[in-house]
């Protein structure tokens, strides 16, 4: 084997530890790769895009793996109870904007990093911010956010511009469990296919919660969802709110008096309406660094990447496994992607639907048709077919726009399909 | 990262090119997708009716059912239907508009049907949860309650509960709560 040596521009030897992994090929490097500078420059001209919770974690090792134009997004401010495990942050950054101090940080201490802060959603940003980046990492703290960036990134795949597929890298961490996964969005399973591996948050029955409370929590709940709507009808309820919080506590605290049932505190107030899990620092860095790894594998090729499931729970010992995930044929998401129908435009839905039922990949005999926007036409219940009925006469110009998606189900057939109809 | 471009490229070289998407625009989200495929396979018989305010929004839409048997029969309840993006991961959210008496209903109209709450999966369809709501009308049921006084009604003494659910129906009030006239 040969030892490639490399010269570079690292008088401190800020990056030995890099070079070292990056300059001479190992026994599972890919075959095609070329160990060397090239792989170091194309690493530090790398987008890199970061989110959320596990952020500081992320960041501070994406920084130290040598990535050089690293953008964060985090639409959370600093709270007192972060600085326990988010190391970035210092009692006086309380009430600043995770992504900034976070970003701010980063920088002075690993020199040459240019790290980008943006203070808000994940949801804020377009397609096209989105394209301008190589890899995503996230540690999001909800399937809502990950099911977004998912069908996001996988909507916009562009099969004639392959770097318009982005490598999505997910981790999560719940108290001492967590995952990492990687995510070729429209090559291999995405979060929507894995979905059903999520078990639901156990929920209590109301009717346990409006009758007979047997557990403190059972009282919040019930102050939470019952008092609160009674009482206090006209406020929507805020969780950040301290004032909406301590009425809920206080409601509780009567409620629990009188059911004899101790143990209702403030802080158990706030974690029940918060649905909060108490977070694990160290869980947060094994996953952190897992899935730092696998960017810094993706990028530069320079050691296989994790196919594609790896759980970590470390409630009794260290535990790990790794798995497959496979792609759901079926899934909502990446199944079944919208194909290209070229349509006249001043055909009328009516004729549109019946020339679905001829063409032989579909054969649809009772489709029920959308767009994002609008129901253009539903067969049940009746009282949606009356509503779109009149549609059918229209045209496809009046109905949706040269571009747009359409989604067809029918009874007969278990999977959906979206096309893109493209006027002639 | 060139190797997973060259990836895509095969799969797609399979595939036969068969669709380059043009500019994007908005996309059918999977709960719509869902929402809609559930819609049309409902089983509505002759005792419910549903309603959308917003033909264009079928995530958000009312369900009336008129019972044709038990204590309920003659009148007509109506609940409102909201199902999040997040659908079929999370259950549809259901609330009666009206003040009715009935152990599993509160005042407010917070329904007590496990699969809304605690039993809720995502192989359920809205079909599964109108049929569980049609069904709390034909057998109220006093073990969950929600409204305590109408379950304890029900359990010590059946005869005065039908009548209660008679005269609330009307418009009466039961234990000085006065109800909504639901008669048809």
């Amino acid at each position: 084997m040969t030892t490639t040596s490399v010269t570079m521009e690292d008088k401190q030897g800020q990056w030995q530890h890099l070079y070292k992994v990056l300059s001479k090929p190992g026994p599972y490097s890919d075959e095609d790769w070329v160990p060397g500078m090239e792989t170091v420059k194309a690493l530090e001209s790398s987008k890199i895009l970061g989110a959320g919770g596990l952020g500081c974690e992320i960041l501070k090792n994406l920084a130290l793996s040598g990535f050089k134009d690293i953008h964060v997004i985090d639409m959370d401010t600093i709270d007192i109870s972060n600085l326990n495990r988010q190391f970035l942050f210092r009692q006086a950054d309380i009430g600043k904007p995770k992504a900034e101090v976070a970003a701010a940080f980063v920088e002075k201490r690993v020199k040459g990093v240019k790290i980008t802060p943006f203070v808000g959603k994940i949801q804020d940003k377009d397609e096209d911010y989105y394209m301008q980046f190589k890899i995503v990492i996230c540690g999001l703290d909800s399937i809502e956010a990950r099911r977004w960036i998912n069908s996001t990134l996988i909507g916009m795949v562009d099969p004639e511009d392959p770097e318009s597929l982005k490598p999505l890298i997910d981790g999560g961490t719940e108290g001492f469990k967590g995952q990492a996964r990687v995510i070729l969005p429209t090559l291999s399973s995405c979060i929507e296919c894995q979905l059903d591996m999520h078990a639901p948050r156990p929920a209590v029955p109301l009717c346990t919660i409006a009758t007979i409370p047997r557990q403190p929590q059972h009282c919040i709940e019930w102050a939470h969802q019952i008092a609160w709507q009674e009482k206090r009808k006209d406020d929507s309820f805020d969780s950040d709110d301290m004032e909406h919080i301590s009425w809920v506590y206080n409601a509780a605290l009567q409620r629990a008096q009188h059911f004899h049932i101790h143990g209702v505190t403030f802080q158990m107030t706030q974690g029940v309406v918060k649905n909060i899990i108490p977070a694990i620092a160290s869980t947060n860095a094994v996953i952190a660094a897992s899935t730092t790894s696998e960017v810094l594998k993706i990028a530069t090729s320079c050691n296989p990447y994790l196919e594609n499931y790896m759980m970590y729970a470390g409630e009794e010992g260290v535990y790990t496994y790794t798995f497959e995930a496979e792609k759901k044929p079926d899934c909502p998401v990446c199944g079944n992607l919208a194909r290209k129908m070229t349509v006249n435009a001043d055909m009328t839905l009516g004729d549109f639907i019946e020339s679905l039922g001829e063409r032989a990949e579909a054969q649809l005999k009772k489709p029920s048709l959308r767009t994002e926007e609008k129901t253009l036409y539903q067969r049940f219940p009746p009282q949606l077919e009356e509503h779109t009925r009149p549609n059918l006469r229209l045209k496809l110009r009046e109905l949706v726009e040269d571009g747009e998606e359409v989604a067809v189900s029918d009874p007969a057939y278990t999977i959906d399909f979206r096309y893109r109809l493209n006027f002639q | 990262m060139l190797k997973i471009w060259s990836m895509k490229q095969q799969q797609q070289q399979a595939e036969n090119a068969e669709g380059a998407a043009g500019k994007k625009k908005k996309k059918v989200t999977a709960a719509q997708l869902r929402v809609q495929r559930d819609l049309q396979e409902l089983t509505l018989g002759n005792t419910m009716k549903m309603s959308f305010p917003n033909p264009d929004d079928i995530l958000n839409f009312t369900l009336s059912i008129e019972p044709d048997e038990g204590m309920y029969k003659g009148g007509v309840f109506h609940f409102n239907f909201t199902v999040n993006q997040n659908f079929p991961h999370d259950p549809p959210k259901v609330k009666c508009t009206q003040k009715i008496y009935h152990p599993n209903i509160d005042l407010e109209g917070n329904v007590c049907l496990n699969i809304l709450r605690e039993d809720w999966k995502p192989v359920l369809n809205l079909n599964a949860v109108i049929v569980g709501m049609q069904f709390l009308f034909l057998e109220p049921n006093a073990s969950d309650p929600l409204n305590k006084d109408a379950a304890e009604d029900l359990r010590s003494n059946r005869d005065s509960f039908k009548r209660n659910v008679r005269s609330s129906m009307a418009g009466g009030s039961v234990r000085g709560v006065s109800f909504e006239r639901v008669l048809k």
